[in-house]
């Protein structure tokens, strides 16, 4: 038999039911459908946290404290220490090799009042270089100078967002005030728009000048983060140990596993964040696989009967010179056309699902090429091998039983 | 052109063995038109599948145009029922809700016969037994029962097998049709075909050459119809 003979021996065989094929196909469809959404949604996540993780800044390193451990053996968690200070990131910039640019912060939630609004955001005491470490560009005035850091002066600088929920969208409201914490900010310069939502929007922060913040704000002398910019990617590693070699001496520790800080690269951040978008795209994936499964064990559910419904037909074929390859052929080819179409339309509309999220719910989804090549070759193996035990019962059939089959 | 030395035939049901067929000789010659006749029982229907190379005999040997087919595999048989044989069945056995015309082409696809010529053939064929052109595009389940089997006929004879094998068919038509059909028959045997006929019908045996007596799994009579009759002559 040539393969046209088979292909159209297929449509016919497939097209004598159409409502029991629909349906059949449909299982597959959803199966499909939501593997190729559950994937885009993760392959979303993953490429806008992996964005937002760049748009930080390139080649970034960031200095955080660790545990505190100085008073008692009772740790307060990671990142609670105090033990980072302005003195730690001038010691950074003129000893370690390759390092562009340090810029200390500290950073803290407070409320904001202006003009009868307020909002609650992140507060940023840093210094004149933060921008270029963290490749945040300003859209409205300046940034905080090196002045301003060292006369404490009380000036801030606007995120967009931070600007659009106290004075308005697209308003400049320099030289006007804010009031954080009880304390009259004069406003000096908005900030670009990064993009990016949700927690941790670097549109939706307030920048003052660390000395500022350390001395009327937080009234300690500590930073809660130190952020170093690489000169290259090549060097990254390199700094990484410099600064950690550094910190540990000038901190007086001789044990690295007793550190009272880290030094994370934006490698690390991102290694993590990805193995963590990984997990649970592979977790989605998963769980919009069983429904494929058992779509596939509705298809074989189909071939069952029409094997049986088709047994003298088959006995005939067999009569007129059919062989077992033509046989489990014909079956076979049955059961991959309707997961193969199964497949094309879950691959739609899983796009369209995904689009849907996309363009309802604003969450980034991505289809990949990967993800509809997967889908693809799993609907042909799900027929194959949910088709194969069907057709193996045909070809297996004995002709002469077949052919007086009621 | 068909040799079986000593043909046996057993079916196990567990322990229980049924011999059906208790050592068979005959042969048969290019041309021939034999009639294997026996009560329901008597092993005629195994017979065919021994001789329509469905089933394999247990023991014993069949010479089909000169070649030992009794030990062939599931798929050589299948080459050979594919090249050789035209079956005929007492239901028809016809693809339901198929056109005609596909129905008498799926032996050409089996065959590999090339997609442009294969209604060529069929068509022929079709004509060959006398089925109006009319209905070559119908579906095979809107067909009377004569045509049906005019259409197995012609699917029978597609391939040009040299053997057509034929159980009871007319089993299932009225005498008139059957009479129409049995006419094909010996049409198809005038034109040089060797035919053998599966009945339990005595009437329908006279309208072969030679006649096969079977009973309990052996042969009890063979005979050659001298004259074989026409339908006419039957029904005086």
């Amino acid at each position: 038999m040539l393969i046209t003979d088979l292909l159209e021996e297929t449509y016919l065989a497939i097209s004598a039911n159409k409502t029991r094929s629909g349906l059949t196909i449909l299982g597959i469809v959803i199966g499909i459908g939501s593997v190729i959404a559950m994937i885009s949604i993760g392959q979303g996540a993953t490429g806008s946290i992996e964005t937002s993780i760049q748009s930080m800044g390139s080649n970034l390193i960031t200095v955080s404290p660790g545990f505190q451990r100085s008073f008692s053996q009772v740790s307060a968690g990671r990142g609670s220490a105090q033990t980072l200070t302005i003195e730690d990131s001038e010691t950074i910039a003129k000893e370690i090799p390759f390092v562009g640019a340090v810029a200390p912060e500290l950073s803290r939630r407070y409320q904001i009042v202006a003009k009868g609004k307020n909002t609650n955001t992140q507060v940023v005491g840093t210094v004149a270089s933060y921008p270029s470490v963290k490749n945040i560009e300003i859209d409205q005035g300046s940034f905080i100078s090196e002045q301003n850091v060292s006369n404490q002066s009380k000036v801030a600088v606007l995120g967009p967002t931070t600007r659009d929920d106290l004075f308005g969208e697209g308003t400049i409201p320099i030289g006007e005030t804010v009031r954080i914490n009880g304390i009259n900010f004069k406003i000096i310069g908005i900030t670009k728009s990064k993009g990016g939502t949700g927690f941790g929007s670097q549109d939706d922060m307030v920048f003052i000048p660390i000395t500022t913040a350390q001395k009327f704000l937080a009234g300690a002398d500590y930073v809660s983060t130190i952020s170093v910019q690489a000169e290259s990617p090549q060097v990254m590693t390199q700094v990484q140990t410099g600064i950690t070699n550094l910190l540990l001496e000038l901190h007086n520790i001789t044990d690295p596993q007793m550190a009272d800080f880290s030094v994370l690269s934006q490698q690390d951040i991102l290694g993590a964040a990805s193995s963590m978008t990984n997990t649970m795209t592979i977790l989605l994936a998963a769980i919009a696989g069983i429904s494929l499964i058992v779509g596939g064990i509705g298809i074989m559910n189909m071939m069952m009967t029409t094997v049986t419904e088709r047994t003298r037909e088959i006995g005939l074929r067999k009569a007129v010179g059919a062989k077992r390859l033509d046989i489990s052929l014909q079956f076979l080819a049955e059961a991959v056309m309707l997961t193969f179409i199964g497949g094309v339309v879950g691959i739609i509309l899983g796009s369209g699902i995904a689009y849907g999220i996309t363009f309802f719910a604003g969450m980034a989804t991505k289809i990949s090429l990967f993800s509809i090549i997967l889908a693809f070759s799993v609907s042909a193996g799900i027929g194959i091998v949910f088709g194969y035990w069907p057709a193996q019962k045909a070809a297996k059939l004995n002709p002469i039983e077949a052919l007086r089959y009621e | 052109m068909i040799e079986i030395k000593n043909i046996t035939k057993v079916y196990k049901s567990g322990d229980v063995e049924t011999k059906v067929l208790k050592g068979i000789s005959f042969s048969i010659n290019d041309g021939e038109f034999v009639a294997i006749i026996g009560p329901s029982g008597s092993g005629k229907s195994t017979l065919m599948h021994i001789l329509g190379c469905l089933d394999t005999p247990s023991s014993g040997q069949y010479f089909f145009e000169g070649q030992d087919v009794s030990q062939l595999s599931d798929d050589e048989l299948a080459d050979i029922r594919k090249k050789k044989i035209g079956f005929v069945f007492q239901s028809f056995n016809l693809l339901p809700r198929t056109t005609v015309l596909r129905n008498v082409v799926l032996p050409l696809a089996y065959a590999n016969i090339p997609k442009g010529e294969r209604e060529e053939i069929a068509k022929k064929s079709l004509l060959s037994v006398g089925l109006d052109e009319t209905r070559f595009h119908h579906l095979s389940n809107q067909l009377s029962g004569g045509e049906m089997q005019r259409v197995a006929i012609a699917r029978a004879l597609v391939n040009n097998p040299s053997l057509i094998l034929a159980d009871e068919p007319t089993g299932n038509l009225d005498s008139k049709t059957g009479e129409v059909v049995l006419e094909t028959f010996k049409n198809l045997n005038k034109q040089g075909r060797t035919v053998i006929l599966i009945t339990h019908e005595k009437y329908i045996a006279e309208h072969a050459k030679r006649t096969i007596f079977l009973k309990d799994g052996e042969i009890i009579e063979d005979v050659i119809n001298h004259r074989s009759k026409t339908v006419q002559q039957i029904k005086e």
